[in-house]
């Protein structure tokens, strides 16, 4: 019955993001997660009688920047507008929002795929509005408000239908978080709730050479990567059976909301009172529109930096580093940046790229910093990675002394020396070595000598026992080559 | 004595005062004497705060006494409207949805007041949210006319202008959103003005339509109100729509306050002023007369789009409101209904059981004037008009210095004569809508009476943020008239 | 006579709102609204295909405030006029459905 179905997952994703400016949207009350309830509140946010917003420079200049980094029309005039419903944690009852002069619109994102490949995801629109406070259920019969989230701005993206799959769902919204942390413009800390996410969901399925669609699903506030792939990939699963158990399909528009189990690892409908989505848009008299002009704009857009995105497929072009590698050194602008900046200094690319991603990412992670904040310079990485290429120490040597690196604020020549991890590389002396450990072992020159099964790890062990002589010490490269010249 | 002391103007206490002649303290006791013998009768405020007004009137003798410098309103017992929040006492709009809200801060307005050393001695009495024209609609208490207690005292503010009127205070704050300082005013024959849009800042005002709604001074005189608009006028940081110097400097408008306008060029319209009752109109020609007098030129104009007015102003005021007053919900502050079934229930009985019939009227006209399917037809339309609107006075203002018209087409109606009917009611608001809806700025000054010797009120309209020229032109006719002087006398 | 609006429309209106009206509120707003409505009706006659709309009057754009932090009220003062609080939270009854729109 089933096998002459196909389908096609269409998902459009829509993420409000927390911006990290120092105080709220409209009002001058610190943002601070995890204060004391309904203490970072006044009266503009409390939506006393009266009162008045005034908009956060910071916060608008910021969403120009995502706008820029989403490739989008920038509009030189938008307005606010006021969107009406009642709940508990919107103290006006309206949340100030732009309705339809948002401040950017038709741009795209490019996002990994894990072909390698990159995928473009056009965005619709990203407009700034203020966040809602929260509404807590776990008190017992009755529920509590806390207005400190209340009038945090908040910029929504939306996008287009363009993806189709959970995992490029996640992988957009990955991007996204990097995006705006290199922007410096969102912490995008996901357990604060800093980046929140409604994807929407439909199918077209194919039977019997007849196109169906079904009825889009909207799931509400997932808060988690995992959530959101998980709960997109559950509805696509859902829906291809409901068609094939009832033959559901759209009608003209029903939608609906469905909400993320995450004990049961499922969707399941909420009840919206219909009317509820009466908005009643209508301009906010109590603020100016926004004229944005080429000089500011010129300033907004001097705050731009290369995105993570291209940064990385730049590192896989120019610096020959393998795709996984340059995701994690860009992962963070940080990282990235004191990594280029050890290239710039001399270091070979992939060197300095396997000392950060093997040690220095750990250290920093146990100092519960970044790299670049450890006692660590760009210019002594770069001379460490010179001289364990130049065979001036091992690698594991150097490992050692980059970890002691980030202790004192010595240079890696210093610190090689004063451990004694610089490695004999004179010929000379190291022939002597040589000569003596052949003279002691004639059962394994014999075996090299002799070619076959045995030579290659004789010739290992004959290695082996040079560095013990020298104690680790000896360039391993050097004394390959000697003994190489004297067993041939 | 008191009684002496009670018909000074602001700017004559305030230079007693200053003198050392007069005690603030005095002042503030012949206020609160005023107001024990007659306040029952008229019922002007809604609160008044003795203790604190006496402390502060002592306060500002001292420094006198001390030789050191006072504000503009040194000792002077003022009024303001109870839309204006106060850290002290209670901010409640004659509304029972806010009959014990405090709020935590001071209107900008309030702080002005303070700043300038005035002594604030109450707050008065309103329509519900200042919707209304007659201060009937207020939820918490009456309040008459103090020259015929069997007639409202116009409104919406109402109580500001009655406390004027009967001499319970020597000025007050109002607030304006398509009439409520002006209307009133002319009701009880005193000085009121709303500014230009953006000339006083609206923080701490509690909105009603908050691109329409401005506070303004109600006095006795022309030249007070040009003293406390020094006081008032300015800039805000917290307000976004008050404009800044930059944009429109304030000036001092009592430096020039008697030189008059030269060449002065007076508009009227004549369509206009054909609606408005015969002692009215009677009124209005005796006062062209008196400024043909001082050789002004007049001048007719039309304003085509003003019979659209009302219809548009209801729509957009209202649908303001609607969003506005959504805030009273009972969640966080105000009326809370008793045992609620649910969350929902908190709002809809706290809010029913809140606010008052012509307030929930109006929530209900702008809730469905902005919700889906009508917002073109009624909203969208309203704003249109509106710029049309403006458009008129733009190109009046091209052929004159000040438009002059009656500010209502009555004087103060009998209590009861028009509340059954909330169109009619609309409809007397036809003089004063327009300013709201241009922005501009509008003075109500007395003019005459009628043969029930009730007060009639010439309004003068002039450009945005020619407050200065405005007060000037009414100061010349003040100077020519005494209709100012005459006093309300309540028994 | 046909009303501009009915008691159907008029109880919708009154649920958008929050307004809990009694029937005869629902009577009376119904005429009391159709009449309003009638007469705004005329706004109708006039041609505004051309016209802008007009929000504001102020000639005005681009009010900013600097993101520095200002103190805010302190949890004792935002809850003073809290009809009824839990703690240091206002209090409401329990919320079952989910109709924030954020």
């Amino acid at each position: 019955m089933t096998s002459d179905i196909s389908y096609k997952v269409i998902v459009g994703l829509e993420i409000h993001v927390q911006l990290c400016t120092q105080t709220k949207m409209f009002c001058g009350c610190a943002l601070q997660f995890g204060a004391q309830p309904n203490s970072r509140v006044c009266p503009v946010c409390l939506g006393m009688p009266g009162v008045l917003p005034v908009m956060n420079k910071h916060a608008y200049e910021y969403s120009v920047l995502v706008g820029l980094a989403l490739n989008c029309k920038v509009a030189g005039f938008t307005k606010w507008d006021r969107k009406s419903y009642y709940y508990p944690d919107l103290p006006k009852n309206y949340q100030i929002s732009q309705y339809d002069l948002p401040l950017s619109e038709n741009g795209f994102i490019e996002i990994p795929l894990e072909s390698g490949e990159t995928k473009r995801i056009r965005i619709t629109r990203a407009h700034l509005e203020e966040d809602a406070g929260k509404n807590l259920h776990t008190a017992g019969n009755f529920s509590q408000v806390d207005l400190n989230r209340t009038g945090t701005p908040l910029l929504e993206i939306v996008t287009e239908p363009d993806m189709s799959s959970g995992a490029e769902v996640k992988a957009l919204a990955v991007e996204l978080q990097r995006m705006v942390r290199y922007l410096g413009v969102s912490e995008a800390d996901m357990q604060k709730g800093h980046m929140r996410f409604e994807p929407n969901i439909n199918l077209v399925i194919t039977k019997g050479g007849k196109e169906h669609k079904t009825a889009i699903v909207e799931v509400k506030n997932l808060n988690s990567f995992r959530a959101l792939e998980r709960s997109v990939d559950y509805e696509v699963q859902r829906q291809l059976d409901e068609f094939i158990d009832s033959g559901k399909v759209m009608e003209m528009g029903n939608k609906s909301t469905r909400g993320w189990d995450d004990d049961k690892q499922m969707t399941v409908l909420q009840r919206v009172k219909e009317e509820a989505h009466d908005y009643r848009y209508f301009p906010d008299p109590d603020l100016l529109p926004v004229e944005l002009d080429d000089a500011w704009l010129e300033q907004i857009k001097s705050q731009l930096c290369e995105l993570p995105i291209k940064k990385q497929i730049r590192y896989v072009s120019e610096y020959k580093l393998s795709d996984y590698d340059a995701g994690v050194l860009t992962a963070d602008r940080s990282t990235a940046e004191f990594f280029e900046e050890a290239v710039k200094a001399g270091g070979d690319p992939k060197r300095v790229c396997n000392l950060i991603t093997q040690v220095g990412l750990k250290l920093a992670n146990e100092a519960g910093c970044g790299i670049a904040e450890l006692s660590l310079t760009a210019e002594n990485m770069s001379e460490l990675a010179k001289m364990i290429d130049d065979g001036q120490v091992s690698a594991s040597a150097g490992n050692t002394i980059l970890e002691q690196m980030t202790k004192t604020d010595k240079a890696a020549q210093v610190i090689a020396e004063e451990l004694n991890l610089i490695q004999k590389s004179d010929a000379g002396e190291l022939e002597g070595i040589v000569e003596k450990v052949l003279a002691e072992n004639p059962k394994a020159v014999e075996d090299v000598k002799s070619g076959g099964k045995k030579s290659k790890k004789a010739q290992g062990f004959l290695l082996g026992q040079v560095i013990q002589k020298t104690k680790g010490q000896a360039n391993p490269k050097v004394v390959s080559e000697i003994l190489s010249k004297k067993l041939s | 004595m008191p009684n002496d002391l009670l018909n000074m103007d602001c700017k004559q206490l305030r230079e007693q005062i200053a003198a050392g002649k007069v005690k603030s303290v005095e002042a503030t006791q012949a206020v609160f004497k005023s107001i024990e013998k007659n306040d029952s009768k008229i019922g002007a405020y809604i609160s008044t705060f003795k203790e604190q007004a006496l402390a502060k009137a002592k306060e500002i003798d001292d420094k006198i006494a001390a030789g050191e410098s006072v504000g503009f309103l040194a000792g002077v017992p003022v009024a303001v409207k109870d839309n204006m929040c106060t850290t002290f006492g209670a901010t409640t709009c004659a509304s029972k949805i806010l009959e014990n809200f405090h709020a935590p801060y001071n209107a900008t307005v309030v702080e002005k007041l303070l700043a300038a050393d005035a002594v604030i001695i109450g707050k008065t009495n309103m329509d519900e949210f200042a919707m209304g024209s007659s201060t009937e609609n207020s939820g918490l208490k009456k309040t008459v006319n103090p020259w015929d207690a069997s007639r409202v005292p116009g409104g919406s503010s109402g109580g500001s202008t009655a406390a004027v009127a009967g001499r319970l205070c020597f000025a007050a704050l109002g607030s304006d959103t398509g009439g409520s300082i002006r209307q009133p005013a002319s009701f009880c024959g005193v000085v009121g003005l709303k500014p230009t849009y953006g000339r006083v800042s609206r923080y701490g005002l509690v909105a009603f339509g908050s691109s329409l709604d401005q506070i303004g001074p109600v006095t006795h005189t022309v030249t007070d109100a040009a003293l406390m608009m020094n006081v008032i006028a300015g800039h805000d940081v917290a307000d976004s729509t008050s404009v800044d110097e930059q944009n429109a400097p304030v000036c001092d408008y009592l430096e020039n306050i008697d030189k008059p306008i030269e060449k002065l060029k007076i508009a009227v319209v004549p369509e206009f002023n054909a609606g408005a009752d015969e002692p009215v109109q009677k009124a209005l020609s005796d006062a062209i007369e008196v400024y043909k007098k001082l050789g002004a030129e007049i001048v007719e104009v039309h304003m085509p789009h003003w019979d659209y007015a009302i219809a548009a102003y209801y729509m957009i005021a209202t649908a303001e409101a609607s969003s506005n007053l959504a805030r009273y919900d009972g969640v966080h502050y105000g009326h809370r209904t008793d045992n609620p079934g649910d969350y929902v229930e908190v709002y809809t009985k706290s809010r029913a059981e809140g606010f008052g019939k012509e307030v929930k009227r109006r929530i209900m006209l702008g809730t469905y004037a902005l919700s889906s399917g009508y917002y073109d037809a009624y909203y969208l339309k309203s704003l249109k008009v509106r710029n049309l609107i403006r458009g008129d006075f733009t190109s009046a203002f091209e052929k004159c210095d000040c438009v002059i018209t009656p500010v209502a087409p009555t004087t103060a109606f009998k209590a009861g004569e028009k509340t059954d009917d909330p169109l009619k009611m609309y409809l007397s608001d036809i003089y004063t809508i327009s300013a709201n809806l241009a922005g501009i700025p509008g003075i109500s000054v007395p003019c005459g009476f009628d043969e029930n010797n009730l007060p009639i009120g010439l309004q003068i309209l002039a450009p945005a943020f020619a407050e200065d020229k405005l007060l000037r032109i009414a100061r010349m006719f003040e100077k020519q008239t005494d209709w100012h002087t005459n006093r309300a006398t309540i028994d | 006579m046909s009303e501009k609006i009915d008691q159907a429309q008029v109880k919708k209106v009154a649920m958008l709102s929050r307004l809990d009206l009694t029937d005869s509120e629902v009577a009376e707003f119904t005429t009391q609204l159709s009449a309003i409505l009638e007469y705004v009706e005329k706004m109708n006659t006039l041609d505004t295909e051309n016209v802008q709309p007009l929000a504001h009057c102020l000639p005005i754009t681009n009010c900013f405030r600097d993101d520095v932090v200002k103190e805010s009220l302190g949890t004792e003062k935002v809850l003073a006029n809290a009809p009824q609080r839990d703690e240091e939270f206002f209090k409401v009854p329990k919320i079952l459905d989910d109709n924030s729109g954020a």
